[in-house]
Order: C-alpha cells, then structure tokens, then sequence
C-alpha cells in the first residue's frame, strides 16, 4: 500500500493492519498502532474541561463531578480555572448577552485543539428564557458546538453521554485530508470575532460564517 | 399594625406640610399603601423609621412599576342643528390619562417584628419628569435596588450615591421593563411542532379554521 | 486587569486606606473566576493586598425573569421560580404561591402545609450544607468537603426526584396547595434520611468547626455589624449571624411554623466563622422541625379546592409574600389588574440584596479573604441577576 493517491484513500493508508490481523498480532504480544490512533486515543481520554459555569446547568456540572457521578472515569475530572490550559469549554447554562462576548474571548483563548459541549436548552437555543431581550438565542449563533445535551438541567448522566459522545468523536478524527480537524488545516481559524455591546442589542446578533437560521419551508 | 389612615395622620403630624394620599388595595392581603409626593419623601421616610409605634427600619422590597399613557374613550350626547332641526347625536371623545412610573417600598420593622408599611412615590410622567429623590441615604437595603429600577424602568433618583446601571450593560439605551419595549429583532423564526400541527388543524376543519 | 483591559495604577490620598502615594492596582474579579460561585464580577482596587475599593457588577445572568413572568399567565411563571435560587426550587416556589395565595385568598389543606414544611427544610439542608462545602472549597479545601456535602445532597435530590420528577427544577408547589401527593413509602425514607442526617452533621462538624485553617480564615474576617446589617436589609443566616433576631418563619409566622418547636441560632461576632456556624446550627433545627413535621403529617387533600389550573384571574389589587428561604428574605410582588397575567411581578432576591454591604465587609482586609467573605454571603447567581 503506498502513500495516498487522493484525500479520500488518506484513512484507510493510515491503517497499518485490519482488525483480525490486529487481533492476531496482540496475540502474540505485538501491538500494533497508528500515530492516528496514539494521538486520538491520547487527547481523548485527558480532556481537560474548564471551570466554566453559567446556570443551573452549573450545578448539575459539579454534581457530575462529585461522588456520586464521578467524572474522573473519563480522565476529565481535572477542571481548569483558566481557558490557557482546558480543552473543553462546557456552556453550562444560560449566556447572557452581557456576557456571550465574555464567553466568546474565553473560548478565543482556549489553545486548540477544543471543543465545547452546549449543555441545556438555554445554550443550545435560549430555552425557557428564550423570549428574554438580555439572552443569547443559543452560543452556536458565535461558537461552533461540537455536542448538544437537551434537558434543563441536563441529568449528570446526560452530560456522561456528552463526554462520550465527545470522546467518539475525538477517536474518530483524522489527521490528514478532508475532514482534518481545524487545528490541523493551516487555514483553519482559531478565533472567533467577539461581539460588542451595542445600544439595543449585541453586534453583530450573530456570526453569519458559522450559524444561520434555520430555512423554514410553511406547508401551506 | 397600625392601618394606613393612623400612620397617615401621625406622619402628617410629625412632618410639616405633608400630605399622603391612602392608595387602597383590592386584593385580600394588606390594607393599602401610602402615597407620598416626591419632596417629601425622604421626610416622610425619616418620619417612618424614627417614629417610636412605628420604627420602620428596614425597607424590605423596591419596585418599579410602570403605568404607561391610557386613552380611554368615552360617549358624550351632544346636540347638533341639523337642516335647522336640532337633533341629539352620540360622539366618541378620546380622553388622554398621562402615565408615570411608580416606586414601591416595603417596609419592615425589624425592632418590632411588623409590617408592611406600603409607600408609593410617582414621577410626573414617563418621558422627562422622571426624577424622584431616593430613599438610600434612609434605608442602604434600597441602594441595589434603586439602582436595579433605574436600569430597568428609568427613574431617575436625585440623591443616590452611586445610580449607574445595575443589570445591563453601560451602553445600554433602553428601560426594558417598561411597558411599550419592543425586543431586539433577533429572534429568528425557527420551525416548531406547533406548525404543523396549526397546518393539520386547517385541513381537517377547512381553510380559515385556524389561521 | 482594569475594566479598560489596560494595567495603569492609579494613586489616590491617603484617606481610603492606601498609604499616601501608594499605588493602587484595580483587579476585576469575575465575571469568570472559579470563586464567585457564577458569573459575577468584582472590580477590587487594591493598595498592596489590602482592599481600598469593592464595586459588585451584576447581570452576567440577567435572563428577563421579570419581563417573563409578566407575559405568562399566573401559573407559567411558577417553573421559572425554579431557576431562581436553582439550589432552592421548593423554597422559590412557596414563595410564589403563597404570595398568590395573598392574592387571592387561597387557602392549602393541612397536608399540603405540611408537605410544604417538609420540603422547604429538606431544600434548607441541602444548601446549607453545599455552601459549607463551597465556602471550604474557596478556602483551598479542593474538592473534599464539598464532596461530602453533595453526598448527602444526592440522598436528598432523590427524595425530590421521587416526588416531583426532578431533581433541581422541581416545580412542584401550586397555588393553594401541592402538585402531586406523595408516593408510597416517601415519608419512610425521609425519616430514614433525617434520623441519618445528625451523622454527616457531626462527622462535617469535626472536620471543620475547630479546624485550624478554617478558623485562621475566618474568625475575625468580614465583619458586619448588626445595625448595618439591618439598614442594609440584610436577611437570612448573614443577618443572624450578626445578633439580630430576625427569623420570618418566627414572626411572620407563614405557613404551620407555629406549631413546631425550634430555636433560631443566634451570632455573637458577625464574621464569617459565625456565618459558617449558623449555618450548621439551622441543619440541626431543620432535623427538629422535620422529625416533628415527619411525625404528625395528617392524611388528606393537597390541594384547595377552589383553585382552578385554567381561567385563573384574580381580582384587581396587589400583594406581597414573603419566605424564610435558605438565603434570606425572598418575596414575590405581585400586582394583579384582573387578567390572567400579573400586571407586576417583582422577586425581592435575598442574594443581590445582602451583597449590599459586601464592600462594607471586605474594606481594609486582603484580597484571599474576599473570596472567603464573599463565599460566606451565600449567593446564587440566579437570584442575584434574575
């Protein structure tokens, strides 16, 4: 097998052996691997979530941490106080639009590669708050959202499904070709303009590059 | 307690030229609120913290509320010639009641473990007689929240030692919690179940069923 | 970092506590910081570590709960209470329906009394506890005590989960009376819980009471006398833990409170020690009321029966209800102008009100003893911001 002929052969000419061979192979106490694989399996299961909470979502967050829910299963137990050293921002509650370009610079600060998990109706579209003149109909209007858990608050298990969620996802990026992920395009962007406090309302309400809404197609 | 006529007539007598208006109340709980013109309102505050029945001292809740202009129409029989026959005829007038802003307070005593004393201040109208005095320099509790109906309904408190805005954002330019505010115009439309189901409603009971 | 985002020390005379010509240095803590418990902001000015200026900047949550409310019809306002003091849903929403209940004049049955009883000091428990826990935790106890705190938390959500379907937004409380009786063997395992309860409380109370660092931090930190405490309207453990003798379900007496034998803890100093302090001492009397609550909960109605879920419109006039919540004072105003939705409907928040004076506490201390000041204040950004 030689090197890629084309972006879509880039996945499968990373993979050294199929699974049987592989299979065979730790058999005989050969474990074979791919630098894909390493470098997934490394950053998925030490995801740094920083200490980042908005609302009740917050809450359900800390519980989610504690004893009973113990997140340190999935190697995230460790919340970071600053965005410098996290990979995970989780938009636990509801963003304010007093707060939305704060929450925005913390994610421009975070070092890539990261993502953000939505956490509640309130993040992922303004929930019961949603016809509020200060709340952010939704931070994927400013962030692009890797996972959305519904539910206000979300159960401490929903958010365990999000990390896992997270995690497959994580497991199945490549490092090449179509699909990379951001930080490994040299034109991909690790900043997001941050909106301004306007007279009426947030400016720009939102970022067209990466969010509009919804096409409404009215049945007549 | 005392009820609101007693402590209208004792405030009255304790403060020189005062006069307060007893706002009744319809529902079930107190007996009714005290309105209090603006000059007079930290006098009238005072008078309620230090009088020895009363001791005021603590000022519970602070409210804004806003009673936006009213144009209430109203039928008048007026009398008209007409083709030399006088004639009675009914005419709708409209009649302009000017709104205003209204700050509540709740007091409390502490002391003597009663209340609530009601007491209600009104600005002129809701555009540029918006300044009342505040009752801070009597009651600190009022501070955040003096500042908080500023923010939200405008009223301007001569006196306060620090009136900015509490909740929005510096540059902010409305009163968001007054009546006639229009949201920013960016609640885009999203489709939900309730179309749908507005949609099967109309096929089922024909067109105009449900519009 | 100043509110200009630049570093420039100002100098100002020696009055406010900065020597003269002192530098002084303006830090904005929050409105992301890991100690202010939410989205709040501080922005402390400080002459080398002493505290020369505090100014609160509220609204990171400000979510219109007002504005809401006010478009809804009465009872569509009640799950919004929830995400109020979203610790406290029970407290929230007994707060709103009693202050209905004003309004109206609807009357619970006795068992819908004594649910709400049970439920208010089970709610009171769980968040005394968890800000015993936090309070620690911004003392640089990373993580342990909290753990213990939600521990016991878990146990109590469990209980609300099985009788309401939540376990943080439980709305559960209406207007004259409760949702939904309680299910089978609830009452069980609440006595169970409340005759295990004293056991955390000891264990936690070891740990912590005469713990060295935690009295190094506290004792002495944050003073705040009575008569400020009062003019400020500061309520709930702040307040008794200033000496004042100000407990609402003592005298205004909502609710069956008089019909349960307990005692109000009282502070001596109004530190932080003593806020921390009362704060255990209120569990136990939670555990008094709740044994007896638990004991003499009479079989019955829930619900009064003239209240109605729809057509709800109550006559012109206003009214205001107030609770004894964990946090203090939380009243609902409500002016009613006959249609189905409040004309006014107005949250008296304990948390934004008692930080009034947080400046007045943290005036002359160090900057590591505002987070511990601030975490003895007890706030919950829901409330404060609405």
């Amino acid at each position: 097998m030689g090197l890629a002929q084309g972006p879509a052969d880039v996945g499968a000419a990373l993979s050294p052996a199929d699974d049987g061979l592989r299979g065979e192979l730790r058999r005989q106490g050969i474990l074979t691997t791919s630098l894909e694989e390493l470098y997934n399996w490394g950053r998925r299961n030490s995801i740094w979530p920083m200490q980042f909470g908005l609302a009740c979502c917050a809450i359900e967050m800390i519980a989610t941490t504690m004893a009973r829910y113990d997140l340190a299963r999935f190697g995230a137990e460790i919340f970071r106080p600053s965005p410098r050293q996290a990979d995970l921002m989780i938009v636990s509650g509801t963003v304010t639009k007093k707060m939305a370009p704060q929450v925005v610079r913390l994610y421009n600060q975070m070092a890539e590669p990261k993502y953000v998990i939505a956490m509640g109706a309130c993040a992922i579209s303004g929930g019961p708050f949603k016809q509020g003149y200060n709340v952010l109909k939704g931070i994927d209007r400013y962030l692009p959202v890797d996972v959305h858990i519904p539910g206000c608050p979300p159960r401490p298990e929903a958010l365990i499904h999000a990390f896992m969620t997270l995690q497959r996802r994580i497991s199945e990026q490549t490092l090449r070709g179509q699909g990379r992920p951001r930080h490994l395009d040299p034109e991909g962007t690790a900043e997001f303009p941050v909106p301004v406090h306007g007279g009426h309302d947030l400016v720009p309400p939102k970022n067209a590059s990466i969010w509009q809404p919804p096409a409404v197609r009215r049945e007549a | 307690m005392l009820s609101p006529e007693t402590i209208k007539a004792q405030v009255e007598s304790l403060v020189p030229g005062a006069e307060l208006v007893v706002v009744p109340n319809g529902s079930t709980d107190n007996p009714g609120a005290l309105l209090v013109r603006g000059e007079q309102a930290v006098a009238v505050a005072r008078a309620l913290r230090e009088h020895p029945a009363l001791r005021l001292d603590y000022a519970s809740n602070v409210t804004g509320v806003d009673w936006p202009d009213q144009v209430l129409r109203e039928k008048h029989r007026i009398k008209l010639i007409v083709e030399g026959e006088e004639r009675e005829f009914e005419e709708e007038r409209e009649r302009r009641v000017p709104g205003y802003l209204e700050v509540v307070y709740h007091l409390y005593s502490m002391a003597l473990g009663h209340g609530p004393v009601v007491l209600r201040l009104r600005t002129g109208n809701r555009n540029d007689q918006v300044s009342l005095p505040s009752l801070t320099p009597v009651w600190r509790s009022c501070e955040l929240q003096e500042r908080e109906v500023f923010d939200l309904f405008g009223v301007r408190f001569e006196g306060h030692p620090d009136l900015r805005r509490l909740l929005m954002w510096e540059d902010y330019q409305d009163h968001p919690m007054r009546k006639d505010y229009s949201d920013p115009d960016d609640y885009e439309y999203e489709p939900t179940a309730h179309d749908r189901v507005l949609a099967r409603s109309r096929a089922r009971q024909g067109e105009g069923a449900a519009s | 970092m100043s509110r200009t985002g630049e570093f420039e020390p100002l100098t100002v005379p020696g009055e406010s506590g900065a020597g003269e010509g002192q530098d002084v240095l303006e830090v904005a803590m929050g409105p992301h910081h890991p100690s202010t418990h939410g989205v709040f902001r501080m922005d402390v000015a400080v002459a080398g570590e002493r505290i020369v200026r505090l100014k609160p900047v509220f609204g990171y949550l400000h979510r219109n709960h007002e504005k809401i409310a006010e478009t809804g019809s009465y009872l569509a306002a009640m799950p919004y209470t929830d995400r109020l003091d979203y610790f406290c849903s029970l407290t929230n929403n007994w707060a709103y329906a009693l202050a209905v209940e004003r309004l109206t004049g609807l009357r619970p049955p006795e068992r819908a009394e004594y649910i709400r009883v049970i439920t208010a000091e089970l709610t009171r428990l769980q968040n005394h506890a968890c800000l015993v826990g936090f309070l620690a935790q911004d003392m640089g106890a990373s993580g342990t005590p909290l753990m213990y705190a939600f521990r016991e938390r878990e146990k109590i959500l469990d209980l609300f989960e099985s009788l309401t379907g939540s376990r943080m937004m439980c709305n559960y409380m209406r207007f004259g009376g409760c949702r939904c009786d309680l299910p089978d063997g609830w009452l069980d395992q609440a006595r169970q819980l409340v005759a295990d309860f004293p056991r955390f409380l000891d264990e936690f109370e070891r740990f912590l009471a005469d713990n060295e660092i935690l009295m190094a931090r506290t004792q002495g930190i944050g003073v705040l006398p009575p008569e400020l405490a009062i003019n400020a309207g500061v309520t709930g453990p702040m307040l008794r833990a200033s000496g004042v003798n100000y407990d609402l379900r003592k005298v205004d007496d909502y609710g069956i409170y008089h019909r349960f034998k307990f005692r109000v803890p009282l502070g001596d100093h109004g530190d932080v020690y003593d806020r921390y302090m009362i704060r255990v001492l209120e569990m136990r009397e939670s555990v008094e009321i709740l044994h007896q609550a638990l004991r003499d909960i009479p079989a019955g109605p829930i619900l009064d029966p003239k209240s109605k879920p729809r057509g709800f419109r109550p006559k012109p006039g206003e009214a205001y209800g107030r609770i004894e919540a964990p946090k203090g004072e939380l009243g609902f105003y409500l002016i009613s102008d006959g249609g189905s939705n409040p004309y006014r409907y107005r949250v008296r928040p304990p948390s934004l009100i008692n930080l009034t004076v947080l400046e007045d506490m943290c005036l002359g201390q160090t900057l590591a003893d505002v987070v511990v000041i601030l975490g003895s204040v007890d706030i919950v950004l829901g409330e404060v911001d609405r």
